[in-house]
């Protein structure tokens, strides 16, 4: 088999465990240890299956962030990525969806002999769920979305293809971009040695001069779009609660029967 | 005030259009003076009168595409509607697979921002305003487009409610479809994952189950009581993940939206992900024997219990009673 080199994008994100906040101009605030989105460890073990299934080939990780956080980087690497390559520039800043794209897309554009780009489906903090088709297209790539299971052979990529009603099967031919839902694979836990060795794994820092970007693309200017209101949703009230005496399915009959359900 | 032009994206299967389309022109109708569909397929005369009695007055759709996912081809079918200058001044897709395929591409081919996930819409200034929830649901985002050129927005389904405006059917136009866009990512075979009752998003009843009910046959309280209340069968995320039921039921952010009149949550704990999903529900019932869980914070009905001993008894009520 040919070899298989897969780059997987990965955002590193504020711990989702702990309660969110925004900034003053509205922006999440990501300051502070970002970790790896378990959205994207599926497209690491992913890339790192179909990469021992081909016999040879790298995973190579690509991350976009504003404040140079690696730790999420490390855990990819941990997990057995061979390389990563971080931009980090505070002009990224407020990128939206496009702007974040336009950046991977030059990025992925530094790594020699891709044959598959692999992204999740939506991440686990602004889940906007559009990267992978804005990046597909930037990089004129054949893309097939939403994969619950993913097969290579033959220079054909076949996918499982999560519907509103089901699942098609799709097909396209590599070099494409896949993006993996949650569940396509089970995420490895990264070994004491993985860990180790991912300290001395390459990580290339790049800044948007380095990639040919112009500050204006991204961030803020890039976004073309203002946040004129943040406010907070309604809250639901709660009602009654009662601890189950061996009788609670009589509330819940009483109820339903209320609503005239039954 | 109004924009002038909005193109709603049609999604429909097996000549059956989707409510979710169905939501976005009734919402278009209040935000746009004209409102217009588009199609990737080639079955557009079948859906065309059910367009045009929820307020499309034309469908533009491609025709067959041989089976190419619909991303591509549709995206460039729009661009060059846009390089034309007969495009819209939004374009509004639900939050789904080929939603999301179709804008994500168009954007990055117009050089156009999209916002995604939205839950409310209006129109501020001639521009459009769209609200999008963020921290599972508890705080909301108001964002306006700026610079020239279309605005593209996703909203998440089961945000506005359908209502027919009485129109005739929609005309059909074709859609031209660049000849180099298809053919790139085909599908070669579907898969309906048939689900017996009403379905997830349009019942008046769901009962949702999670990791509470301790293991993957007891499962089956759930569906026997989403049967007995002429409801449909939902759950959690991590038992969706567990392999206890298809994706298909589950609820949540990146799940289904669901507002049922009645929702019922079965060892549930309230997760915010979850919740984004349900919180809009009628009325909420939710069992669960930790009297901390999050998920009582919405319930109407609140049973700090065992969903082992309360849920037998409530199957055994209502079958007695039918
Ligand atoms: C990016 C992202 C997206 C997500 N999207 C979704 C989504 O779309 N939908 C979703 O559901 N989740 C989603 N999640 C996962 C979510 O955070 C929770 O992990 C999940 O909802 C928990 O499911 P659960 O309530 O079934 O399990 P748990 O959180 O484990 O809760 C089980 C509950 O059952 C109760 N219980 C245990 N035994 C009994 C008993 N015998 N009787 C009664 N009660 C009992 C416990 O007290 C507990 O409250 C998402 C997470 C992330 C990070
Ligand atoms: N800043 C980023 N760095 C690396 N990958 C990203 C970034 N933002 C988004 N992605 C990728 O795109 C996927 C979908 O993101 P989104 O469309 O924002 O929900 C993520 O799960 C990542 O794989």
């Amino acid at each position: 088999m040919p070899p298989m080199n897969v780059v997987v994008t990965v955002k590193q994100i504020p711990d989702p465990a702990e309660p969110g906040s925004l900034e003053g101009d509205n922006t999440l605030n990501r300051s502070g240890k970002l970790i790896l989105d378990e959205a994207d460890s599926y497209g690491v073990e992913m890339a790192l299956q179909l990469v021992a299934a081909a016999g040879s080939g790298e995973v190579t990780l690509v991350s976009v962030t504003a404040n140079g956080e690696v730790s999420g980087l490390r855990s990819a690497l941990a997990m057995g990525a061979d390389k990563a390559v971080l931009v980090s520039d505070d002009a990224i800043a407020g990128s939206d969806a496009l702007g974040t794209a336009k950046v991977l897309a030059a990025a992925i554009g530094r790594v020699e002999g891709v044959d598959l780009v692999l992204c999740a489906v939506e991440a686990s903090d602004g889940y906007t769920g559009t990267v992978a088709a804005q990046l597909s297209e930037l990089l004129g790539l054949n893309s097939a979305t939403f994969a619950k299971h993913v097969e290579i052979a033959d220079g054909k990529v076949k996918v499982q293809r999560q519907t509103e009603a089901g699942f098609d099967e799709v097909v396209t031919s590599l070099p494409a971009l896949v993006s993996v839902t949650a569940g396509v694979v089970e995420p490895r836990y990264p070994s004491f040695k993985g860990i180790m060795a991912a300290k001395n794994k390459p990580v290339d820092q790049v800044t948007l001069a380095d990639l040919g970007l112009d500050a204006s693309q991204v961030g803020w200017g890039g976004a073309r779009q203002t946040i004129t209101a943040v406010t907070p949703a309604p809250a639901r009230e709660a009602g009654e609660k009662i601890v189950d005496e061996g009788d609670a399915h009589e509330k819940i009959v009483a109820f339903l029967e209320e609503l005239k359900v039954i | 005030m109004t924009v002038s032009k909005i193109w709603v994206h049609a999604e429909a299967l097996d000549g059956k259009v989707s409510t979710i389309t169905l939501e976005l022109l009734a919402k278009a109708r209040e935000l746009g003076d004209t409102v217009e569909a588009f199609y990737g397929g080639a079955d557009a005369e079948a859906i065309a009168a059910t367009l045009g009695a929820h307020g499309a007055t034309t469908v533009h759709a491609t025709g067959d595409l041989g089976g190419t996912l619909l991303g591509v081809p549709v995206a460039a079918a729009l661009a060059a509607k846009v390089a034309a200058g007969a495009g819209p001044d939004a374009f509004l897709f639900g939050t789904t697979p080929d939603g999301r395929d179709i804008a994500g591409r168009l954007s990055a081919k117009i050089d156009r921002p999209l916002l995604s996930n939205n839950v409310e819409l209006d129109v501020a200034d001639g521009k459009l305003v769209a609200t999008t929830p963020v921290f599972g649901g508890t705080v909301n985002v108001t964002t306006t487009f700026a610079g020239d050129g279309p605005a593209i927005v996703l909203a998440r389904p089961k945000s506005f409610a359908a209502a027919e405006s009485g129109g005739g059917a929609a005309a059909v136009q074709a859609l031209d479809v660049p000849a180099d866009a298809l053919g790139g990512t085909t599908i070669v075979e579907r898969h309906v994952e048939e689900s017996t009752g009403p379905k997830l998003d349009e019942a008046a009843v769901v009962v949702s189950g999670g990791r509470g009910l301790g293991e993957a046959d007891k499962y089956e309280m759930i569906e026997t009581l989403a049967k007995l209340l002429h409801g449909a069968p939902g759950a959690s995320r991590a038992i969706v993940d567990a392999g206890w039921v298809p994706y298909a039921y589950q609820v949540g952010q990146t799940g289904k939206v669901v507002k049922p009149t009645v929702y019922m949550a079965c060892g549930i704990s309230g997760a915010t992900q979850h919740l984004v999903g349900m919180k809009g529900s009628k009325n909420i019932i939710a069992i669960n024997k930790d009297e901390e869980a999050p998920i009582f914070g919405v319930a109407d009905l609140g049973i700090v219990g065992d969903v082992h001993k309360v849920l037998p008894k409530l199957i055994e009520a209502l079958q007695s009673r039918s």
